[in-house]
Parts: C-alpha cells; structure tokens; sequence
C-alpha cells in the first residue's frame, strides 16, 4: 500500500517549526526509519543568542545525529541539519549551504521562508516540503513556493498544533497536499523510506 | 515580487565590475539574488531600469552599495568569542609584542570596532594597539567614524557584554543624546578607517590579529580561497585571524598555512609563510 503516492525522486525534506514544534520534531526524529535515505534540513524558530542546547536537544533523541551546519558545507544524503543561531540558513545550487546575517524575515533569523524558497529554487518539484506549528506566519511564503515548484507540501493537522497559526497561514496562501499529525508524518516518513529501499 | 534569473544577475555584476570595478561575480548567489531583488523592491524598478540607471548615474553606485552590503551587526557579537580574546588570543600575542595591530576587515557600522577599544581599555593596554578598520561600504564607514547607535539596538549590546563580562557597565562607554548611544569618541582614538575592498584591493598592511566576521559568508568559496590568500599575507608569522561562528576555512588551499586555535570561536593562527 502506497497511501501517499510516493516514488523515489525526492532529493530533500525541508522542515518548518516555531513555537509547538519541538515536541512533534523530537518524535518525528526519534522514529525516522534507519538510514533515511535524503537529507532533512530543518529551520525552527529559537533563541537568537543561545547557540548552544537545542542541535544537542534534538540530537539526543533524534535517530542520527543533527549538526548545524558551517558556511558552504556540503549536503549529504541522511545528513540531518539545523538552522544554526542568529543566521539564515539557504541551500545554494550546487548543493550546499550558506549562511547570511541579513536582517529577519517576519521577526525571525533563521527565517523559514529563506531557507524553504532556497529549497524549492534548487530543488524544484524533487522537494517535500513540511510546516509545523507556529506562532507567526513565516514559513507560508516559502511552503508557496515548493507548491508552485511542484514540490510536496505537508502541514501539521492545525486542530493538533499548540499554535495554528503557522499551519494555517500556508494552507491560506497555497496548495497543501497533505495536513497531518505528527504520527501521519512518521508514517509518511517510513513509506517515504520504502521507496528507496 | 519580482523574480530574476541567473542571466540577469550576470548581466548585473558585468556592468558594476565594466564600470565601477567592483566584482561581485564569485559572491554567494542565494544572498546575492536577495539583495538585488530588495534593491528592485526599494527602488521600484525592473532589472533593464536598475542596469541603466547604473550605466547612466555614477552617483547611484554608492547608493547601490549600500544597499547591497549586509551590515548588520552587533557589539560583543558571540560574547564567548570576545572572552576568549581577552583571555588567550591578546596575551598570547602580548608574549610576542607589546605593541601590536589589529585589522577589522568588514568592519561594518563598528560595533565590532568599538568592542575591541573597550576590550583593550579594561585590559589597560588601548594605548599600545593600533587599529585599521575597513569597509566596502563608505556611507557604512560614515556611520562607524560616528559610533553612535540607537538606544533599541543596545538592549542586546548590553547583554552581549554583560555575557562578556566586562569590568564595568557599557553605559560608562556612552553618552544618551536624541535617543541614541553615543560612544566615548576617545575609544577611537587609535583606530584609522579606510575604505577597502577584500576582493579588488592590494594587500595593505602587515597584521598580529585580522578580525573578518561574517563577511566571506558572501562569497562563494572561489573567493574566500583567494581574499584567504590575502589574509595570510597580511599577517606575521603567528599572527591570528578570526572568522565567524558559523565559517570555515576547512576548504581554503590555503587553509593548510593555519592551525586552529579555537574551533568553537573559529579562531585560526598563521604557522607557514
Ligand atoms: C555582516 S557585516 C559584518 C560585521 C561584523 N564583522 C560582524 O561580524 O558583526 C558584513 C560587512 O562586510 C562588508 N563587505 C562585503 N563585501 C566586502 C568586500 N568585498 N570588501 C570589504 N568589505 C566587504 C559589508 O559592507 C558589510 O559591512
């Protein structure tokens, strides 16, 4: 069974998170099928100044480990990478990352409309793209622009986020392929893996 | 918004590189294509009508720059970074010499620059340093000779050096006027600025310590390869160089000339001509 309708053409997943997120990012980490095939590369809102804690946090329950990663450092398949502090992360043609200090988008650096457009313009429609919960509405322009690339778009099952705004801001503004909750998204997850397999 | 291809920003950087010799092509492209695009945003026009306004108005160059350069900054940025010059990267060119010089490559609106005074004050030893700060950017270099800023930005200002753990309150450093920071004009006293562009310009000045945060994250790594050659250059031998947090040198041929001295604050030491 093929619920999701998946194939193995995906280069990348590309996460979204504010406030609410870190509980369904911590599960979705911790049940992520061994050896997940693409790189997730995740913005989440977080402290501009503590640089330190949160990649650990994650990292601990997290199947393998999360790394923040440096200016122009290579994306790897099955790498697992975090926004780093007070910096916008994008993805750059040629498959690697940049960081910027240019100044917030919608209140926020990392900004997740930044690193998402970034994603969509490298990737295209080899993206799947997936907003959690969140107190603003950053991250809905970006999710905009993975649809219209012709990537797949997921959002958290808004009734189940602690903060709705975030999910619902994308689902006003574009085309969401598919709204669910954190343990549809595990799931998608390990069909997603099957494909590869 | 607008969007613009590749094809567009070359054609963009060929003319500012044609007329005005600034070379923009090796700069990293997604925060290159942002920046022009604001740039359209601000100034209402399309790609064909910022070109010609660059071909036809000299003047609008300094303006352009302005807009393009990134100057975002803060005074203590990383406090953790700022600890470990006070503690082990100053001393330690102290062993050496006495008096010693400091380049702030990028130096933006000063922040940077002012927090190093400060550091060498409460370390009593401001007089025996000589400082050269440069920028691109020269309305950006207007603006640090100035060392005012706006009381909000010096909310995080203040906690950053509080996390630094100065010898006093930052508020000695500065007087309130029209609802800004005005900093002790005296902290500057040793420091020259000069415009100076890390791409086109000749190396200058030979450095013991060359702070270049947050500034080669706009390059692609062609470029920082070769402003890193510059780099070493300009430093004596044992002589420090330090880059942001979230940089690396790893890639650089030239990396090969350093040792890292802190990997967590990204401080590097020249050991090889
Ligand atoms: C983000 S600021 C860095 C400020 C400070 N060093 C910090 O870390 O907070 C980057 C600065 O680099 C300058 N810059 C960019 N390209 C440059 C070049 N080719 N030569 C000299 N400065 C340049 C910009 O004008 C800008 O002021």
């Amino acid at each position: 069974m093929n619920k999701f309708n998946l194939d193995n053409s995906y280069k990348a997943v590309v996460i979204g998170g504010s406030a609410g997120s870190f509980q369904g990012m911590i599960k979705i980490l911790s049940q992520l099928p061994k050896n997940f095939p693409l790189p997730i590369i995740m913005a989440l809102h977080r402290l501009k100044h503590v640089r330190h804690g949160f990649v650990e946090a994650l990292s601990l329950k997290s199947v393998s480990p999360v790394t923040e990663p440096y200016d122009k450092e290579s994306i790897k398949k099955g790498g697992i990478y975090l926004a780093p502090a007070n910096y916008h992360m994008s993805v750059e043609l040629g498959n690697y990352f940049a960081m910027s200090t240019e100044e917030m988008v919608n209140n926020s650096r990392p900004a997740i409309d930044i690193t998402l457009g970034t994603c969509a313009y490298v990737y295209k429609d080899k993206l799947i793209g997936i907003l959690l919960s969140g107190a603003n509405k950053d991250g809905a322009l970006g999710m905009k622009h993975i649809s219209e690339r012709g990537g797949l778009t997921i959002v958290q099952e808004p009734s189940e986020c602690m903060i709705d705004t975030m999910p619902k801001a994308a689902l006003a503004v574009t085309k969401i392929d598919h709204v669910l909750k954190v343990d549809q998204i595990v799931e998608f997850f390990k069909e997603l893996d099957k494909q590869y397999k | 918004m607008q969007d613009i291809d590749i094809a567009d920003l070359k054609r963009i950087t060929e003319v500012i590189f044609q007329k005005y010799r600034y070379d923009f092509r090796n700069y990293a492209m997604s925060s290159f294509k942002r920046r022009v695009l604001r740039i359209l945003e601000l100034k209402k026009l399309n790609v064909d009508g910022l070109i010609k306004k660059l071909t036809d108005n000299p003047g609008f160059i300094y303006e352009f720059l302005d807009e393009l350069t990134v100057n975002v900054t803060e005074m203590f940025r990383d406090p953790g970074f700022w600890r470990i010059l006070r503690e082990e990267i100053i001393p330690g060119i102290m062993l050496n010499h006495k008096q010693f010089k400091i380049w702030h490559a990028g130096c933006s609106s000063g922040e940077e620059v002012v927090s190093m005074a400060i550091l060498l004050k409460e370390m009593g030893i401001h007089q025996d340093v000589t400082i050269i700060a440069s920028d691109l950017d020269t309305n950006i270099i207007e603006r640090a000779k100035a060392a005012t800023y706006s009381l909000k930005s010096m909310e995080l200002n203040e906690k950053n050096y509080i996390r630094f753990q100065g010898t006093k309150s930052l508020k000695d450093y500065y007087k309130e006027e029209n609802g800004n920071a005005a900093f002790d004009k005296n902290l500057l006293m040793n420091v020259s600025f000069r415009k100076h562009d890390l791409v086109m310009g000749e190396v200058f000045n030979k450095f013991d310590l060359i702070l270049c945060r947050n500034v080669m994250i706009y390059f692609n790594q062609t470029l920082q390869n070769e402003v890193l050659k510059k780099f070493h250059e300009s430093l004596f031998r044992y002589g420090y160089l330090a880059i942001g947090s979230k940089e690396s040198l790893i890639w650089c041929d030239y990396a090969s000339r350093f040792i890292v001295v802190n990997n967590e604050e990204k401080v590097y030491k020249k050991i090889k001509d």
